[in-house]
């Protein structure tokens, strides 16, 4: 990507950014224990958590791995793994 | 025919900036700035002047008023000094990222403390790495002939960043000099209405100054010294331009005086350079080869034409009316950098001159003539800046092993 002239960027385009390389904990979702819920829908800072056909799925080009998600999951279903690079 | 008047060197800034038609003037008062935007001020009540004047409660407001000013592609300018210029510090360092094209007046005072209106450059040296390009005059016409320059050069395509014209406090501010003027028409012909290619617009939203990571910043930053390092050439063009408008030329990024066989050249900026001229004829009616190298243009620094100029010196003498403290002053700084491992390179002696108002006479220039001729001497470059004019037998208790000025 080339960068402009005083920084300037068009709005709403926010998600050409991914901002996923800053993590550097992973949230990895086990499926067999999700209740479907949606609290790491709601928690999450960065929309990074979706509801694909019925089943939360994290979104790793945005995920910045703050581990609210694992935290705040009821079932535990969340668990934060070391990213490797 | 141009018309001349004798009027203060604040009133002559005020009709250039009125010649170049800001959209937005901000303005928040500080000695001896204040008499710039004050005549602005009238003009727009008067009905001579039509320009959005904003009162703002700090210098960081009149920064910000102008920088977004800018960004909504209206042609801005403010003025101020000293604290003033500091308290802007922040914004002027975004504004040169933003690539934002304005105009600024730095009117040259001390930094406190001890608190003080005199004259002296720590102010604008302060601002030096911001990215605002940076021009100082010697007189009020020069200064009159700089900000219409300014805002020509501030809006080249290829340059876009913010110019100051810093001019030194009292000494040109509130002095009555001889100022000549162009004709309305001839500043519009010059300096055609701001267009930037990017503004802010409702119809088309876009951000200024966005986030940037590890993998582009250096790119951001490297972008800026690209366009400041192009200017060096473009600047010369548009003083050169106006020169032909005006039928006068103050030269370039420098002006040289008397330089070409010159043994000992003195390199100053501002006020003073008048009175170095003065004591440089003298010392040439006896005999003696001393040239003068005036920096118009600091940033970008203009080391190419000075090289040009220093070839046959022996010693060049700087006069830095700004110092850092625990080191030296600015301009010996940057031209030793640029001098350091060049053959046949003169030797540099570090003078600071003109603190806080000290007085800049013809007796102290030609104590660094002869201070330069001794370092000519010895060929040895002084430990330490020389501090011209110090008064050592006035400094408290505990300083007295002050070994400035000692040769080796």
């Amino acid at each position: 990507m080339k960068i402009t002239l005083g920084a300037v960027v068009k709005g709403g385009t926010s998600l050409n950014y991914k901002t996923g390389s800053w993590r550097d904990q992973r949230p990895v979702l086990n499926i067999e224990l999700c209740k479907a819920c949606g609290v790491c829908e709601s928690v999450c800072p960065d929309g990074a958590v979706h509801l694909v056909n019925e089943a939360y799925r994290i979104g790793y080009d945005y995920c910045k791995g703050c581990g609210l998600c694992a935290y705040e999951c009821p079932a535990d279903a969340i668990q934060m793994v070391a990213e490797e690079k | 025919m141009q018309e001349t008047e004798v009027l203060e060197g604040s009133e002559a800034v005020a009709f250039a900036v009125k010649a170049c038609r800001p959209q937005v003037i901000s303005a928040y008062p500080i000695s001896p700035q204040t008499h710039i935007v004050e005549a602005l001020a009238r003009m727009i009540a008067d009905g001579e002047m039509d320009s959005e004047y904003v009162r703002v409660e700090s210098e960081f407001s009149a920064a910000s008023v102008i920088s977004g000013a800018s960004a909504a592609g209206s042609r801005s300018y403010t003025a101020s000094s000293s604290q003033g210029l500091l308290l802007m510090t922040e914004v002027l360092y975004a504004s040169a990222g933003m690539r934002l094209p304005f105009v600024i007046t730095g009117v040259n005072r001390a930094i406190s403390v001890p608190i003080s209106i005199q004259v002296d450059h720590q102010d604008t040296i302060s601002l030096r790495d911001s990215g605002v390009i940076q021009f100082y005059v010697e007189s009020s016409q020069e200064a009159y002939d700089t900000h219409i320059a300014a805002f020509k050069i501030a809006e080249d395509p290829g340059i876009l960043l913010p110019v100051s014209v810093c001019m030194d406090g009292w000494i040109l501010t509130h002095s009555y000099e001889r100022v000549s003027f162009l004709e309305q028409e001839e500043v519009d012909r010059f300096l055609p209405p701001f267009k930037p290619k990017n503004f802010l617009d409702v119809n088309d939203p876009k951000s200024w100054g966005s986030y940037a990571e590890e993998d582009v910043l250096m790119e951001f930053k490297y972008s800026i010294h690209r366009a400041m390092q192009y200017g060096k050439e473009r600047i010369k063009e548009i003083f050169s331009e106006l020169a032909t408008i005006t039928g006068r030329d103050h030269g370039g990024l420098i002006e040289a005086y008397r330089t070409r066989d010159a043994e000992v050249i003195l390199v100053a900026m501002g006020s003073m350079v008048g009175t170095i001229k003065e004591a440089i004829d003298k010392l040439r009616s006896q005999g003696q080869r001393v040239g003068l190298i005036k920096i118009r243009c600091y940033r970008p620094f203009p080391f190419e034409d000075i090289l040009d100029n220093i070839k046959v010196a022996k010693v060049v003498a700087v006069m830095d009316a700004n110092f850092s403290m625990g080191s030296e002053g600015a301009l010996g700084m940057d031209l030793k950098a640029k001098l350091c491992g060049r053959r046949g390179a003169p030797l540099v002696l570090d003078c600071v001159a003109g603190l806080g108002g000290r007085e800049v006479n013809e007796k102290r220039v030609l104590e660094i003539v002869e201070r330069a001729r001794e370092v000519e001497e010895s060929g040895l470059p002084l430990d330490e800046p020389y501090w011209a004019g110090l008064r050592p037998e006035i400094l408290p208790e505990g300083a007295e092993n002050d070994r400035q000025g000692k040769i080796g």
